[in-house]
């Protein structure tokens, strides 16, 4: 009989190991979402199911105020930097390789690298020269913010999928009388639409639940959703935090399994 | 001069003419890929007349610049110098949205997200055609590429042939001046190869658009094409039609990239070819040249008969090869030069093909042709 060529799961141990990684995952997201529905005024004892802390944080003002700012924040970032990341990779891949190259792709990428911090203190004092020259105190600093800390987000699978797409198809289109603008509307464009769509999402998502660059660009009064809970637990940890953030898991799962959805390679 | 093309009466000597029959005209076209040393000239020198309505094939090894002449006429590629027209005009720096050629690609090159009938509608639609032309031109091609009821399927749920067939009538649905086909049938088993040569030969008839075809396949050359423009190392070898392509090479590299050839050197003397063997050959070509020359005999022009026999080459028989259809024998002339015969085979036997052997062999009338240099 031939040798079976290596493969981890047959190592003893596997499962067991996997069992224990899933659970160190995803029990205290379970747990958070148990005690959402906790009708006890504790966030560690069970005391029967109840909406209650749903409701509550859906009467609470300050709570939708910064949902409403959150998405205001994560949509304009997702449009902003998906469309950057979309010229910045039909510029990297759609012709010949150029010098410099390499170093576009490290400035591209530049927001995964450098430490959250480093940014969120550069903005600080960055937007403040801006703030203390125009007097603008709006939300443009956020969203410009985010945007730009979205961007490799939104590259990445705009450029995957570019890179997949047969460059003999706008060839052809060209062929078939297209001029480049009709080449890419009613080609590249259509073609790359998934890449587009996934790339937009994760961006929102990174931009919906950003924490450490808000907080230190953030006027007074521009909490978002997570800045408004971290606030909030500072001073008293209460069950509608659970339900807010049930809430926020429940949008960001959607919008990723629409993500990989969209990703996943067609046969 | 390898590039001159002595069948064309297009051509004018010491000047360009251009004729009203010429499609497509290729003058001097050198193109270069990279820079300094590393520079590669993929075409060096390249002119060629293709004629109205005919099948023009493009034959050579890969690399010898074929394809790159062909993205030269259809605009993807600029060259570095010299001048493509079409119709008389100049087009070598018209982009090729702008050029009334259309290309099938070796990859076909259908659009994923469009159904068969808008891809196929997809150049007339760029070119603003009204709605109903469109659905017209698009049902008629359907039917030439009996492709009907395929009309809203997506390209991907299509078979290689079926696919093969909708890049055909794309490229052909705006009517194109050319069509260009760029080895359209490399990715095809051999069965269905066979079919759409056929195909695409009563396309071409039907049509009547002149046809250039790219390939390194000789037999889909010499069965399909009008005229054939051999190429090797960025340069066209020889243009002619299948005949003389395959009965008169002008050159070793034409000889033995279409078929099997006998290289034989030898002098020019009056009255023929004295071969290394010390025997005289009748042989065409020799006007004009003297001293030493190569001889090229195809194998089935090579007669075997009885030793002695007058006016025949002495030879022994080294070894034969059965075939099938024909029997290939190999033979040494008196000085060891070696000499392949494809003989039929006989129906029963081994026609008396034994080794060491003395026989006698003779060229079938006007078969030894002096090749150039």
């Amino acid at each position: 009989m031939a040798e079976r060529a290596f493969s981890a799961t047959r190592l003893p141990g596997f499962a067991m190991i996997a069992v224990a990684v899933f659970l160190v995952l995803y029990l205290p997201i379970f747990t958070l979402v148990i005690f959402s529905f906790n009708d006890a005024n504790s966030v560690a004892i069970w005391g029967g199911f109840s909406l209650r802390w749903y409701q509550i944080a859906w009467a609470n003002d300050a709570v939708k105020e910064a949902a409403v700012r959150s998405l205001i924040i994560a949509t304009s970032a997702a449009l902003i930097a998906t469309t950057v990341a979309t010229m910045a990779a039909l510029g990297t891949t759609r012709r010949a390789a150029f010098k410099g190259q390499t170093l576009i792709y490290v400035i591209i990428n530049q927001p995964l690298m450098v430490p959250e911090i480093v940014t969120a203190v550069a903005l600080l004092i960055f937007f403040g020269f801006i703030k203390v020259t125009t007097g603008y105190q709006g939300l443009g600093y956020l969203i410009a913010a985010h945007s730009a800390f979205c961007v490799p987000f939104a590259y990445l699978p705009i450029r995957a999928r570019l890179e997949g797409m047969d460059l003999s198809l706008e060839t052809a289109a060209a062929d078939l009388y297209a001029t480049p603008w009709q080449t890419f509307r009613k080609v590249t464009l259509p073609l790359l639409l998934p890449g587009i769509i996934a790339g937009a999402m994760l961006a929102f998502v990174i931009s919906l639940d950003d924490v450490v660059i808000t907080e230190f660009v953030k006027s007074g009064g521009q909490d978002t959703l997570p800045t408004y809970m971290l606030g909030q637990i500072r001073r008293a940890v209460t069950p509608d935090v659970n339900a807010i953030s049930t809430a926020l898991l429940v949008l960001t799962v959607l919008l990723l399994t629409v993500f990989f959805l969209l990703t996943r390679t067609r046969d | 001069m390898p590039n001159a093309d002595p069948y064309d009466p297009g051509r004018a000597v010491g000047g360009w003419l251009v004729s009203k029959d010429v499609a497509v005209e290729v003058r001097n076209a050198v193109k270069t890929f990279g820079q300094g040393n590393s520079a590669l000239r993929a075409l060096d020198d390249v002119s060629v007349n293709i004629r109205k309505g005919e099948f023009f094939t493009l034959l050579g090894p890969s690399g010898c610049g074929k394809t790159t002449l062909l993205r030269l006429i259809a605009g993807f590629e600029t060259p570095t110098s010299g001048e493509i027209l079409l119709d008389g005009k100049d087009i070598t720096q018209d982009p090729p949205n702008r050029r009334p050629v259309n290309t099938v690609f070796q990859s076909y090159a259908l659009f994923p997200h469009l159904t068969v009938a808008q891809n196929i509608g997809f150049g007339l639609e760029m070119q603003g055609r009204p709605k109903a032309e469109i659905a017209d031109v698009t049902a008629n091609m359907l039917a030439l590429v009996q492709l009907g009821a395929m009309a809203q399927r997506k390209t991907s749920q299509l078979s290689g042939g079926q696919q093969q067939r909708v890049a055909l009538a794309r490229a052909l649905a705006p009517r194109p001046k050319v069509l260009l086909l760029d080895e359209p049938l490399s990715a095809l088993d051999l069965k269905l190869r066979k079919e759409m040569q056929i195909e695409l030969k009563r396309l071409q008839l039907e049509t009547g658009i002149t046809f250039i075809f790219v390939t390194h396949d000789q037999e889909e050359a010499l069965t399909m094409s009008d005229r054939i423009g051999v190429m090797s190392a960025g340069r066209i070898q020889q243009i002619g039609t299948p005949r003389d392509i395959y009965t008169r090479p002008v050159n070793r590299f034409v000889a033995s990239f279409i078929g099997e050839s006998n290289f034989l050197s030898g002098a020019v003397e009056t009255g023929g070819v004295r071969l290394s063997s010390g025997d005289l050959v009748d042989a065409a070509g020799t006007e004009g040249r003297s001293g030493k020359v190569t001889l090229a005999v195809r194998p089935e022009q090579v007669r075997l008969t009885r030793a002695g026999e007058p006016g025949a080459l002495p030879a022994t028989i080294t070894g034969w090869v059965y075939f099938g259809t024909d029997t290939h024998c190999h033979l040494a002339l008196s000085d060891g030069t070696e000499v392949v015969a494809r003989l039929q085979s006989p129906a029963t036997g081994d026609a008396g093909l034994e080794k060491g052997k003395s026989v006698a062999l003779r060229f079938a009338p006007g078969a030894a042709q002096v090749l150039g240099d």
